[in-house]
């Protein structure tokens, strides 16, 4: 895991502080909502993807608008990657008829139309069989595009993923699979949930391209990303990619985090992706104090902007309880 | 009833192979559907007739091919997914349950799901207890769903074409019983009303209220009770969610007197809710207390006796209406 960073990405000025500012931007956000929480402004369960920054961003900057993205529960980063406004996100999270799912979903429940951002799905494997037959709808529709499907290492003991992979497979539709391996299942480590802990493993099984990549490096998943995309984009065939990466915070606000030692979390808190691509660009002169600064500032007035915003948005009234059961609209 | 008789298979046959042609989003999946010419020999030269991309043969993956026809939906196309029976289903309960009636709601009204889901269902073929059962009332609990039971040759053959028009999942059940019985079409071929259930024969003295396998077995037995000089009123539910009441009612406050037939079992099945809503909307219309003909509260058991025994029979019906009847007029 600890090997270079590939050579193959060469990034403007512009491009490398905008690939920070995302990862910045999650983290801030991530730590505004967890106070939030605490002040009892979001309730329910609340999953952060401190730590995982680089996941997120690195394969999303290699997608198309027109790709569709599916996500699991813990997908806030990914919702701001893929362009959703911090204040529809935090208003959806308090509840509110002007958060992203008018406030039906909550934390777990993004969704977004325009950016094609198919949830936050909360059944683990759940949503991995709806990306396959999403991809099958592009190829029968002959639209050229990649679903990405994000999910954890947990997902890939349940059988939903393996009736997933073996349809996407049967079928050759273009899926990246990506898996965010963070070690932990709720709480249970990766050696007493999977047999075999060489993930990628599981995907050539099913003759499906597979790669691992150190997914606390930027550089590494955005390389990574960029072939996987291009390869499904060529062969149309899917492509399973494993990021192995590490979650900082606890799994939920209710987790008493009994199952690791501080030190382990430490330890990997050295390799944090924020700090080190930080270092990586100011070595390579694409990032002065003060450009940091800048960035930090913004997205720090950003955050705010976004509890501002969720404040002073409204609660849908009672009488629509019963709204979007049932489609108003025709086919 | 007019036109030639046709099997109730041939009904769902050509109610397939007219969606296929009117609409190129259309498309069928599930298992055995293809070159094996379906479990129970529905999509026979379906294959041949439209090609392997139109009717795709699946593996044993009910919640995947469930996931999948979710998911292509959600992209634009109109899939029916064939469950073989609706004991697999359960293996896709969860793509169902969670993900199909749920989407739409989560995402405030922005993805809704375009999908029908088939399946087969049902007692009365010696299958046991892990390929019969009726569990409409299961899918019948979760809102976000339009459950259809198909009980005649007209719904086996018009439902399916509203059913696509739907913006929202839609389950129809088929009654493997009755694959084999052959009946004539009504003329009409406009399509039937999916959110209303249907008054199959009309009467004074009770209503029989039931679905599925017993909408015919109901009808004989009000020939049966007309005889008698009793009148039934024979009310297929067609729709079990979202309930059609005011129908339900209108007959009831008709009548003043409910009898609900159903295979499935008696604890908290369709009929339960039916009686319970007849009470809370007719209760002072009624002259008898509701009454019901379920199925036993057993697994399905494999000897014909016993499964017989297990389900609802004709002469139960008529046995019971007269004497609701007869009580009644002490």
């Amino acid at each position: 895991m600890e090997q270079q960073p590939e050579q193959t990405i060469n990034l403007s000025k512009e491009q490398a502080q905008k690939l920070l500012y995302q990862m910045i931007l999650i983290r801030k956000f991530e730590e505004k909502s967890a106070e939030m929480y605490t002040k009892e402004k979001i309730r329910g369960f609340l999953h952060l993807y401190v730590g995982e920054e680089a996941v997120a961003v690195g394969v999303l900057q290699a997608l198309s608008p027109e790709d569709n993205v599916l996500c699991t529960y813990r997908e806030h980063g990914h919702a701001l990657v893929r362009g959703l406004e911090p204040g529809v996100i935090m208003a959806e999270m308090y509840g509110k008829q002007e958060g992203c799912s008018g406030g039906r979903g909550g934390s777990m429940h993004l969704f977004d139309a325009k950016t094609k951002f198919y949830g936050g799905n909360a059944i683990v494997a759940g949503h991995l069989a709806m990306a396959v037959g999403l991809a099958l709808a592009d190829r029968k529709m002959k639209r050229d595009q990649v679903t990405c499907c994000f999910f954890g290492e947990g997902a890939m003991a349940e059988g939903a993923f393996h009736e997933a992979m073996n349809l996407a497979a049967l079928w050759q539709v273009p899926v990246l699979f990506v898996c965010e391996n963070n070690l932990y299942a709720m709480g249970t480590a990766l050696r007493y949930t999977h047999a075999q802990t060489k993930l990628e493993i599981k995907g050539a099984a099913y003759g499906i391209t597979s790669a691992s990549v150190d997914g606390m490096d930027l550089l590494q998943v955005m390389d990574a990303a960029n072939k996987a995309v291009q390869t499904i984009r060529e062969t149309g065939h899917p492509y399973f990619l494993v990021c192995n990466t590490y979650r900082f915070r606890a799994h939920s606000m209710f987790d008493a985090e009994l199952y690791r030692e501080k030190s382990e979390v430490d330890q990997w808190k050295q390799r944090d992706p924020i700090p080190a691509f930080t270092r990586y660009l100011k070595e390579q002169q694409l990032l002065t104090d003060t450009d940091l600064h800048e960035i930090e500032s913004r997205v720090e007035v950003e955050v705010q902007q976004a509890v501002d915003f969720a404040e002073t948005c409204s609660f849908e009234p009672v009488e629509e309880l019963l709204k979007y059961t049932y489609s108003e609209k025709q086919n | 009833m007019a036109g030639d008789r046709i099997t109730y298979r041939e009904c769902i046959k050509q109610a397939i192979r007219e969606a296929m042609l009117a609409d190129e989003r259309v498309f069928m999946m599930g298992e055995d559907v293809g070159h094996y010419g379906g479990a129970f020999a529905v999509s026979k030269n379906l294959l041949q007739e439209f090609g392997p991309k139109r009717i795709m043969d699946t593996p044993l993956s009910e919640a995947g091919f469930v996931g999948a026809g979710i998911g292509a939906a959600l992209g634009g196309m109109l899939p029916i997914v064939e469950i073989m029976t609706v004991n697999f289903s359960l293996l896709a309960l969860d793509q169902i349950a969670n993900n199909a009636a749920t989407l739409l709601h989560m995402s405030g009204g922005q993805f809704n799901v375009p999908l029908v889901i088939r399946m087969s269902t049902g007692i009365g073929r010696q299958l046991a207890a892990q390929h019969s059962h009726s569990w409409e009332p299961i899918f019948a609990h979760i809102p976000g769903l339009r459950i259809l039971s198909a009980g005649t040759h007209e719904d086996a053959r018009y439902m399916l074409a509203p059913a696509l028009a739907d913006p929202d999942p839609v389950i129809i059940f088929e009654y493997t019983s009755m694959l084999n019985i052959e009946r004539g079409l009504p003329e009409t071929k406009t399509g039937v009303d999916i959110s209303k259930a249907k008054v199959r024969r009309e009467g004074r003295d009770i209503t029989i209220i039931t679905y599925g396998t017993g909408v015919y077995k109901a009808l004989e037995s009000a020939s049966e009770l007309a005889a008698a000089g009793i009148e039934a009123e024979v009310v297929d539910l067609r729709v079990l969610r979202p309930l059609d009441e005011e129908t339900i009612v209108a007959s009831v406050a008709k009548t003043s007197r409910a009898f609900i037939v159903e295979d499935a079992s008696r604890s908290v099945s369709v009929s339960s809710e039916v009686s319970a809503r007849i009470m809370e909307k007719c209760f002072y219309d009624l002259d008898a207390p509701v009454q019901r003909l379920c199925g036993a509260e057993v697994p399905i058991p494999y000897p014909k006796h016993l499964e017989d025994a297990s389900v609802p029979q004709p002469a139960q019906i008529v046995t019971a209406i007269k004497k609701i009847l007869q009580h009644d007029r002490v």
